[in-house]
């Protein structure tokens, strides 16, 4: 199972929750699943950045997700 | 990957395409560009930083002769509710000294300015809240009284907008095993990104609410979908064409005219052109955050650090959105720590809204860890550079903000640094010297790119994205690595946004990566094609091809008597084999690899006005791959500069009633030519596995260490830390003055 991790500002979208572990073969997936214990979280997760194996992505969706896969949610990060 | 010495192109120092025309005054920038039976238009700006619109009276302005329309924020949809929409023309409150208010167009720049004097504003002058530990006070005034703590409607309004935190470990555990501890408060104030080219563009509209904008920007795409958002209109209805772009840095992401531009253009059916001046860009453009940052760091005697916390608080300015976040993740990004607390705070003040400069949110909170990191050194009693290499990430460590670094080249860079000649020979006595390490994220994001493919085999390339620091040069040198071609065969363009695939803004360090990625897609597509005519011309399977050195031909094996076929060869007979030549890429790029320096300032101090000279730098920094070594030595260099001006002088200097006293170049001081040294630069390589080429972003991280660096070299020298920037005379002055 892939261990997901929420940053602390994200806890108020998962009821406090900072990590858990989720069956999943991608990353729509996870969403979705995610979707159905906290209704409302896929357009915040949809929104924010995420690592999935130390890979940073900016807009996930199909991106793979194994069962020893650690994936982050981060903060969108910008540039100048 | 092929190695660096394989490499043809990639590598060497050709001439920018766009050079000429920007060296002989040709090029076209932003307030270059006007269109027959052309308006001005000029933007009345809010004398009080805080204050109630009760009544805006538009009427006198419009009827002067020469003004063609006035406009306030009713004239924009009210059913968008967007903060932008809010910044570019106030609403129910003036947020900021300088907030637009109203704007005209007018047939003249100067009846534009007579018109906003006959537009009658009443307000309610409110008190404003400029300092940070003010506005996080829970009875502080209010800049929004609908903004809730991290959107939690059950809390009280505050001008917190929003907290961060990051922990990893015990941190309590891991103080009680530190044999030294530090802990430090330091202030970074804001600074602007002092682009040379003032915002600027021209709009023009049909009566079928198609829509063209001429304008500076970073990115047109993100101008486009800012200005239909505004004005509630479709992407589709939008036409935006870049100009040359002098200086954005951040500052050039976000917009302030465009919207107004169009609605004037819209009202008066005729072309509007807006430009700011100077004293508009300071009083009324994101500046970055200023900052409030405190730092404890404990470590064991061999310097292994054993605990950190931050506390960071951001001013965002009147609306939220600081770059907190950033500051939070990229703190202790360069160390590998197991026990850390980091909480960020997002802070709104009576202040313009901040926008991204350089590595949005890093040199302010790395500022305070890198000093941090120095006093820790002074306290062991060990060199800075070897007390970093004891605790530097690297490939493997678990970044403070979550994911594990995939390849990075920090190590490498503090070992170049330890070798470097600079490094090695001790300054003076008078001369006082400081380390510091930057890092950056970096970033991917969307980009398209076309090559076609002329009948002589001369190479075009178009994209999307603006090019600010000789992209265009990188996409050609890339172009050429991959076709095989010389670099003086291939032009690259520029597109509008209806001329080019989605391009995301050149920002983040993204362009080189991501565009440049999209470019070598797009040539090997060419190249697939071309292996396809000469397998038809040869009658051979395209298995059978290969491409090598620019031609195509059989593969080892093949049993056939044929002369190679160049790419001007197939270009030759395009119209035989299939058509034009066309290779297109469009993607969303990942892996954007991230960017760690080192540099060390070394600096003499006047202790009879406090004045700080910096007598040498010295910057080293992994590009993963210098595609364009110049142009990768010019963002250290440039980015290094920023870096000093922020350090030694840049700052926005109010009065108690929210007015920037020093809105303009003779009195914001950024450095000048003869106030620098020579920016000494060694690229270090530690190629990105994600770019074909190794590419990482290299503009965002230049200007993170520089700060900390020109600070701890203070502290060599006077033997005290001055814990705030600017380090400015009277600054230092003072500090020297109370040491004494």
């Amino acid at each position: 199972m892939a261990r997901v991790v929420f940053p602390d500002h994200l806890h108020r979208f998962t009821d406090g929750t900072h990590e858990l572990e989720v069956d999943c073969s991608s990353f729509r997936q996870l969403v979705r699943i995610l979707e159905q214990t906290w209704p409302g979280i896929e357009s915040v997760l949809t929104s924010t950045m995420v690592a999935i194996d130390g890979q940073l992505f900016q807009d996930a969706w199909f991106e793979k997700i194994s069962p020893d896969s650690e994936v982050f949610f981060l903060q969108r990060i910008e540039g100048g | 990957m092929a190695e660096a010495a394989n490499f043809k192109a990639i590598g060497t120092r050709p001439i920018r395409p766009d050079g000429v025309e920007k060296v002989t005054g040709r090029a076209n920038f932003g307030a270059d560009l006007n269109l027959p039976d052309m308006l001005h238009g000029k933007v009345l700006r809010s004398p009080h930083a805080h204050a109630r619109i009760k009544r805006i009276d538009l009427t006198k302005a419009q009827a002067m002769e020469g003004v063609y329309a006035a406009i306030s924020s009713a004239d924009f949809p009210q059913e968008v509710t967007l903060s932008l929409s809010k910044n570019i023309l106030a609403r129910d409150k003036a947020l900021y000294h300088g907030h637009a208010l109203a704007a005209v167009a007018a047939r003249t720049p100067r009846i534009a300015e007579e018109a906003l004097e006959r537009i009658e504003v009443e307000y309610e002058v409110l008190p404003p809240v400029l300092i940070l530990d003010d506005a996080m006070q829970e009875k502080s005034t209010l800049v929004s009284e609908d903004l809730r703590t991290n959107d939690d409607e059950s809390s009280p309004p505050s001008n917190i907008a929003a907290t961060q935190r990051f922990e990893r470990g015990d941190v309590t555990q891991g103080f009680a095993e530190a044999d030294v501890i530090v802990q430090e408060e330091f202030r970074v104030p804001s600074a602007h990104q002092g682009y040379i080219e003032p915002h600027a563009c021209v709009a023009t509209s049909n009566p079928g609410g198609r829509v063209t904008i001429w304008c500076t920007t970073q990115g047109p795409f993100e101008v486009r979908s800012a200005t239909a958002g505004v004005l509630n209109k479709t992407v589709s209805d939008i036409k935006v064409i870049p100009s040359e772009i002098g200086g954005g840095f951040g500052g050039k992401t976000v917009v302030y005219l465009e919207p107004v531009a169009v609605r004037l253009s819209e009202l008066t059916g005729k072309p509007v052109k807006m430009v700011m001046n100077r004293e508009e860009v300071f009083r009324a453009t994101g500046p970055a955050s200023a900052t409030l940052c405190k730092i404890k760091v404990g470590a064991k005697k061999d310097g292994r650090i054993t605990a950190a916390t931050a506390w960071l608080a951001y001013e965002a300015g009147a609306f939220p959105g600081s770059p907190v976040g950033p500051g939070c993740m990229s703190v202790f990004a360069p160390y590998d720590i197991d026990n850390f607390l980091v909480e960020g705070y997002d802070v709104l003040v009576n202040k313009p809204k901040v926008a991204a400069y350089r590595a949005p949110g890093a040199p302010q909170s790395m500022h305070a860890m890198e000093c941090a990191i120095d006093e820790l050194a002074q306290k062991l009693d060990m060199d800075p550079i070897d007390l970093r290499l004891k605790n530097a990430a690297k490939e493997g460590t678990v970044a403070p903000y979550g994911p594990k670094f995939p390849p990075i080249g920090l190590v490498e860079c503090l070992e170049a640094a330890k070798r470097h000649p600079n490094y090695v020979n001790k300054p003076s006595e008078e001369v006082g010297r400081g380390v510091a390490v930057g890092f950056w994220f970096n970033i991917g994001m969307q980009s398209s790119a076309e090559v076609t493919i002329a009948e002589d085999g001369a190479v075009s390339i178009m994209e999307g994205s603006p090019d600010i620091g000789g992209s265009r040069a990188s996409m050609c040198l890339m172009a050429a690595e991959t076709l095989g071609v010389p670099y003086e065969t291939i032009n690259a363009h520029v597109g509008d946004t209806e001329s080019t695939g989605f391009c995301n803004l050149t920002g983040g360090s993204r362009t080189t990566f991501a565009t440049g990625l999209a470019v070598v897609k797009a040539c090997e597509d060419v190249i697939a094609q071309c292996k396809a005519r000469a397998a038809m011309t040869w009658e051979l399977d395209v298995e059978q091809v290969a491409w090598r050195d620019g031609q195509a031909v059989p593969k080892p094996g093949v049993n056939i008597d044929v002369d190679p076929l160049s790419l001007a060869d197939i270009a030759k007979t395009m119209s035989r084999t299939g058509g034009p030549l066309l290779g297109r890429a469009s993607l969303n790029a990942q892996g954007a690899g991230a960017c760690f320096s080192v540099n060390w300032t070394d600096v003499t101090i006047d202790r009879e006005t406090g004045k700080v000279d910096v007598k040498a730098f010295t910057a080293i920094q992994d590009a993963g791959r210098a595609i364009h070594p110049s142009y990768v030595e010019g963002q250290m260099q440039g980015g290094a500069v920023q870096g000093l001006g922020w350090a030694l002088n840049e700052e926005y200097i109010y009065d108690e009633n929210g007015v920037v006293e020093n809105a303009s170049f003779l009195d914001y001081r950024v450095p000048v030519a003869s106030d620098m040294p020579m920016i000494d630069c060694e690229i270090v390589e530690v190629p990105n596995p994600s770019h074909p080429y190794g590419v990482r972003g290299v503009g965002e991280t230049p200007i993170v260490a520089p700060l900390a660096a020109t600070s701890n070299a203070v502290r060599d020298l006077l033997g005290f830390r001055i814990n705030d920037l600017p380090l400015s005379p009277p600054n230092v002055l003072a500090a020297i003055d109370e040491a004494d």
